[in-house]
């Protein structure tokens, strides 16, 4: 009974591991279009995840030491993005980011477009994804004793300082496993990329282009290159939450 | 001088009311009380952790209320000393002087110096976590020291302790109290402690202070019935301690001599459970090493027990079951014999 979930999980991917021979996969690895795309996932997906952490760690870190009127209310918004189906994002963040949308208007005067457009990409992903920075950074700050801030302090050292000094390193294993969660979930997103911006495409955009127009065998390849990917991104997640020195424990 | 004015502090659970106390500069000031008295969130106000609802803090007449921790000068060390995990020993110490900016050259002088003083310079690349309890203390009383503090503020600081390392870190304190000529308050609800170090001690309990005195103002003349309660220690005397030879050691306290099989030099004080002492009318022979003869000063009826207090020289509190004390036929101005067993003399 327990090994049902596991195998059917396993399964699929292993079979599409093996169901493309390794020249079809080198002949796509040189496909500039499967470069560019795979180089736009992983390019959008690191400028979100730097964004995410910009704007998530401080929050995060105001969240796991200040208690609030409102603060049940922010933990559920920078939730929501998990519950809600991809594509409704991608049709949320269309009427808004669109050249005549709320958000769209003001900042197409900078210069900045967002549909059928590399920044489109990039908010398409940083929706989904930011929330595993602030939950895993959050979750890294509520593991530092607030004591060792206050001694810090009367030390002498600032807010700011005492932050980059003390709270900040001694929650960085879980910042960067967030950063590389966000990281992973970001270049796997699709539903809402599809509906903000189609082009540039991105990896998960091509594969679903290329299924759609020529079938199984043309997209397949695609499919394995980007889910190995994924998994290098997931192991070095696992070997980083394992080996990672804590300061704590012996 | 450390002057609390009217201070007042509600969050959560905790309460501070009204508090004002005065500290002396170089005093050894000990805040005693059961834990939830709200010890711990006074000193951290005077650290600048919190902001007060109401009252003032004056730290050398100048008004620090509202001033930051950073801006205080004010060295804190708590109960697990909360030493930087990521950083040496060397590290922990030095936090404090690389943030003042101070050359290198200093730096390294003065922890040099600390770490002497502590004995602690063979641990100088250790991590805090491969440090034993006591060997944690001595680096976080040298991280706070080296900064030069108006004043040490102590959380518990030997509450993580066993009961054996806890005296010699007794000793350590005190002799870090006097090399460093420094104020320290220290907060604990452990009334050992309290008798072992403090030149004075405030008595807290429910948020508010009960008492404020010597050792011996408020164990001889407890305020109200919470302090008489909590620091439910009849019978302590301070004395002066020689050690024979072989021979148990003999405690002059001014008035009388009282032996201890407990080794001891110099200043101690000494307590003797009331319950461990015998009385007689006439004088008899015993096993007992302690034998003094006085006149009862005090009766009071607690029902099943009678509490006398009778002055052999040092007013010594005795308790008696009811028929005994009928049987003996004890009035005020009676002159009886006490006794008690060396062994049952307590020295700290």
């Amino acid at each position: 009974m327990g090994s049902f979930l596991v195998l059917f999980i396993l399964i699929p991917i292993v079979n599409l591991m093996i169901s493309s021979d390794a020249n079809t996969i080198i002949s796509n690895l040189l496909d500039p279009n499967v470069l560019s795309a795979i180089w736009v996932s992983v390019y959008a997906a690191l400028t979100a995840t730097v964004i995410a952490l910009i704007f998530g760690v401080p929050l995060a870190f105001i969240l796991a030491r200040h208690d609030f009127q409102g603060k049940g209310f922010i933990e559920s918004i920078i939730d929501v993005p998990i519950v809600i189906p991809h594509t409704v994002s991608g049709i949320a963040l269309l009427l808004v980011f669109t050249s005549s949308g709320v958000l769209g208007a003001p900042l197409g005067k900078l210069g900045l477009t967002f549909t059928n457009a590399l920044p489109g990409v990039i908010i398409a992903m940083l929706f989904v994804s930011s929330s595993f920075v602030v939950n895993s950074a959050r979750e890294g700050f509520e593991s530092v004793d607030p004591r060792l801030e206050n001694v810090a302090r009367t030390l002498g050292s600032s807010p700011l300082k005492t932050f980059f000094v003390i709270s900040l390193p001694l929650s960085l294993r879980s910042i960067v496993v967030g950063s590389i969660m966000c990281w992973a979930r970001a270049i796997s997103e699709f539903g809402s990329i599809i509906i903000l911006a189609y082009y540039p495409l991105a990896a998960s955009t091509l594969i679903y282009q290329r299924f759609v127009d020529f079938g199984l065998s043309e997209s397949t390849p695609v499919a394995i290159i980007l889910i190995s990917l994924c998994l290098a991104l997931f192991i070095v997640v696992r070997v980083l939450i394992k080996g990672w020195k804590t300061y704590d424990k012996n | 001088m450390i002057r609390i004015e009217d201070l007042s502090k509600d969050w959560k659970e905790f309460k501070l009311k009204h508090i004002n106390l005065e500290v002396e500069d170089g005093e050894y000031f000990i805040i005693l009380g059961p834990s939830g008295a709200g010890k711990s969130m006074l000193l951290e106000l005077i650290a600048g952790m919190w902001t007060p609802d109401s009252g003032k803090i004056y730290m050398n007449q100048r008004e620090v209320t509202l001033l930051p921790p950073e801006d205080r000068g004010v060295g804190f060390v708590y109960q697990d000393y909360m030493l930087f995990p990521h950083k040496t020993v060397w590290e922990n110490i030095a936090f404090g002087l690389q943030i003042r900016r101070i050359n290198k050259n200093e730096i390294q002088e003065k922890i040099d110096e600390m770490m002497e003083v502590f004995n602690i310079s063979h641990l100088a690349y250790r991590l805090p976590r491969t440090l034993s309890g006591g060997e944690q203390q001595r680096t976080a009383l040298a991280r706070a020291l080296i900064i030069n503090p108006k004043v040490m503020l102590m959380d518990e600081p030997l509450g993580a302790l066993d009961r054996k390392i806890r005296e010699s870190l007794i000793k350590e304190l005190k002799n870090v109290h006097q090399k460093f000529d420094t104020t320290i308050i220290h907060v604990t609800h452990n009334f050992d402690e309290a008798i072992a170090l403090a030149d004075r001690i405030a008595i807290m309990n429910n948020g508010q202070i009960s008492q404020v005195g010597d050792s011996t103002e408020i164990f001889r003349h407890p305020k109200d019935k919470f302090v008489a309660d909590f620091v439910g220690v009849e019978n302590i005397f301070a004395g002066f301690a020689r050690e024979g030879d072989g021979k148990p050691t003999v405690i002059d306290t001014g008035n009388i001599s009282i032996y201890s099989v407990e080794k001891r030099e110099g200043d101690v004080h000494v307590t003797v459970r009331p319950e461990d002492i015998t009385l007689s009318l006439a004088k008899v022979t015993t096993s007992a090493r302690n034998v003094f003869e006085g006149q009862i000063k005090e009766i009071i009826d607690q029902g099943a027990l009678i509490k006398l207090t009778i002055d052999v020289g040092e007013p010594l509190v005795v308790f008696l079951t009811r028929q005994s004390f009928l049987d003996m036929e004890l009035n005020i101005g009676k002159v009886i014999w006490t006794y008690f067993k060396a062994t049952a003399v307590h020295l700290f």
